[in-house]
């Protein structure tokens, strides 16, 4: 959560992807979802503590956080879109760009590491095609990045495609796994 | 209860007794198995006298600190005029602890339970459960047993035909270690960084929007109900060694050991009996090196303190370490401990909130200097350097990340110095390797 300072223990760039590369935008609130989120806003005494649940919701339905999707958040909890992109930027499940269409994070702290996380990692790089941690395969189809203890420790290897949690990966199961991603 | 959900005959399974119960997740199920009655029994009371029996029965904060739970309970002053709060602390991230993920996934009515009788205990209508983004699965079941037990009134503006009103509302995080301090969590949930507050004011007088709060670990919260149905003498009986360390506690054990998994013993259960007998002793052909008992922020321990370690507050302390969280790391032969230090150090450094400059440099210096150990570039002043950073990060900073980050390259070093200088040293002993290095 602090890139500048501790810069090469981060995965790589971000800033490389391609944030131009979507269409024009569509705001996110409207119909159902708006009712969604003036439902969210009833939980709290507050408009500002529904960022964090209404920029998940962009996230579901853009499948990431853009700037315009952080103005159109900010309209509607009166805040400024720099102040949502500061808070956007602290947590590190928003994507700031487009990711692949199957996203996979994979622990390698080290509970995880000592169980041979490490060898997971690299067996999803290589069949994923992906090339590099953090980059999106040739096909659009996967990202893999590395992430901190995923909180399921005693499964080791914890990944997660999207919203699955799957347990206990090993580097032979990596294959049989992207194989039944449609 | 242990390792893929067929229970040890040594454990006491309290709040582990139904892991692996499909049926339990649902309001139906949980009811069949004596749910909600604690709730009830709860709003018939007076909150002071809930507040005493939790006092009484010994329960201490499961999430990190042992903070004794009735107490904290009753800092909050009834009739200020002002709204209180509860927090509930999803947020596990604390590395080699998954307790409450299991209890979310397995029992979620009761942690919607333990959130009512909480939030009447401490005179709140709103009880915010913040689990952290990863945890679909619990995220999952808690948003349904929350739906269930609006639907059924068990909790709402009418709790159970109380005329209390208690909402439980579950609040996703985005991904942040930090928010699991509690002050950040607070942060976080308005829809702030997740930055740690400076200390005073603590939650009680000022949490959550500005109003007094009580935050608390799932596992505290959940322990209320069984307190409150059996008695707080009941629970204090449950104690091997020091009465200071009451009831059962849930051990997440992962790593380099036979049976991973989920196990609940009661206070002051030898350890070695529990590394060997429960979680079924080293992988084939391996031997145990180490252990961190009580999540990543917590010393290392050599197997020797760890054998003589009697499992509870008190316990962990004598044996060199802490109780923690609860997450028991084991560490066999065949691991480098200067790798497995490293990515502790690691961990911390990407999960610094940066506000201090002794954790967010510390933090980033520490990682540096230990991989390039790791890698066979270090130097006899490193470990020196560290013990010295360490020293400047220890006890000067807003919240407590920064020690964390300190105590296990510091015990690291005290306990496992040879394998740090044997690197050191193969680069002098080896000018070849080193070159290559
Ligand atoms: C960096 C840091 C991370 C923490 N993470 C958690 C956590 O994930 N879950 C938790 O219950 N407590 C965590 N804590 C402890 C909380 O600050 C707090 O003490 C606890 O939630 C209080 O609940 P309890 O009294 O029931 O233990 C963390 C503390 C720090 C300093
Ligand atoms: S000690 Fe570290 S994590 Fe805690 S407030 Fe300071 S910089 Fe943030
Ligand atoms: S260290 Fe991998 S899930 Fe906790």
């Amino acid at each position: 959560m602090t890139p500048d300072l501790v810069g090469d223990l981060e995965s790589p760039d971000y800033a490389s992807h391609d944030r131009a590369a979507h269409g024009p935008y569509t705001p996110v609130f409207t119909g159902d979802v708006k009712r969604e989120l003036d439902e969210l806003l009833t939980h709290y005494p507050t408009k500002m503590a529904a960022l964090l649940p209404a920029l998940w919701i962009v996230q579901r339905v853009h499948g990431w956080v853009s700037e315009e999707g952080m103005a159109e958040v900010a309209g509607l909890l009166e805040l400024t879109p720099a102040y949502v992109k500061g808070v956007v930027t602290f947590y590190t499940m928003y994507h700031q760009h487009p990711v692949g269409k199957y996203f996979i994070q994979v622990c390698t702290t080290s509970p995880c590491g000592i169980c041979g996380a490490e060898d997971v990692v690299k067996a999803l790089v290589r069949h994923t095609n992906t090339g590099e941690l953090g980059l999106t395969s040739p096909d659009g189809r996967f990202t893999v990045i590395e992430v901190e203890c995923l909180g399921a420790c005693g499964f080791a290897t914890p990944v997660m495609v999207n919203e699955e949690f799957i347990e206990s990966m090993t580097p032979d199961k990596v294959p049989e796994l992207l194989a039944r991603l449609p | 209860m242990g390792y893929p959900h067929h229970p040890n005959p040594r454990e006491t399974t309290v709040l582990s007794k139904h892991f692996g119960e499909a049926d339990a997740r649902t309001l139906d199920g949980w009811k069949k198995r004596g749910g909600y009655k604690a709730l009830e029994k709860a709003l018939g009371m007076q909150p002071a006298d809930i507040v005493n029996v939790v006092k009484e029965s010994g329960l201490r904060g499961r999430g990190g600190a042992g903070f004794p739970t009735g107490m904290k309970w009753s800092f909050m002053k009834p009739g200020d005029g002002k709204p209180h709060y509860l927090c509930c602390n999803a947020d596990e991230s604390e590395p080699g602890t998954f307790k409450d993920r299991e209890l979310m996934r397995w029992t979620p009515h009761a942690l919607v339970e333990g959130c009512a009788i909480g939030a009447y205990a401490i005179g709140a209508e709103t009880a915010y459960v913040y689990i952290r983004g990863e945890f679909t699965e619990p995220l999952h079941w808690m948003e349904q047993a929350v739906k269930e037990a609006y639907a059924a009134g068990i909790i709402g503006k009418n709790a159970m035909g109380s005329g209390k009103r208690i909402d439980v509302h579950v609040h996703k995080g985005a991904g942040a270690y930090i928010c699991g301090e509690e002050t950040a969590l607070m942060e976080s949930l308005e829809g702030r960084r997740g930055n740690p507050r400076i200390k005073p004011p603590f939650p009680a007088v000022s949490g959550v929007f500005g109003m007094p709060t009580t935050i608390n670990n799932v596992e505290t919260l959940i322990a209320a109900a069984p307190i409150l149905m059996n008695g707080a003498e009941w629970y204090k009986k449950m104690s091997l060694s020091n009465p200071k360390s009451t009831g059962t506690k849930l051990f997440s054990v992962c790593g380099n050991v036979q049976r991973p998994g989920t196990y609940e013993v009661v206070m002051g259960f030898p350890f070695k009996e529990f590394l060997y007998d429960l979680c079924g002793g080293p992988l084939h052909g391996r031997k145990f090196k180490a252990v961190i008992p009580g999540g990543a922020s917590v010393p290392i321990q050599t197997m020797e303190e760890a054998e003589a370690t009697l499992m509870d507050y008190e316990g962990f302390v004598a044996g060199g370490s802490m109780l923690g969280s609860g997450g028991v790391i084991v560490i066999d032969d065949a691991q480098p401990m200067v790798t497995v230090i490293a990515r502790l150090a690691r961990f911390f450094a990407h999960e610094s909130c940066g506000q201090c400059t002794q954790c967010r440099e510390g933090t980033a210096w520490t990682t540096k200097i230990l991989e390039r150990i790791r890698d066979g570039e270090g130097t006899v002043e490193d470990l020196d350097t560290l013990l010295d950073i360490g020293e400047q990060m220890t006890g000067k900073t807003i919240c407590v990340l920064s020690d964390s980050c300190a105590v296990p390259v510091i015990s690291g070093i005290k306990k496992f110095r040879g394998e740090f200088e044997a690197l050191i040293q193969g680069r002098r002993f080896h000018p070849v390797t080193a070159a290559v290095a």
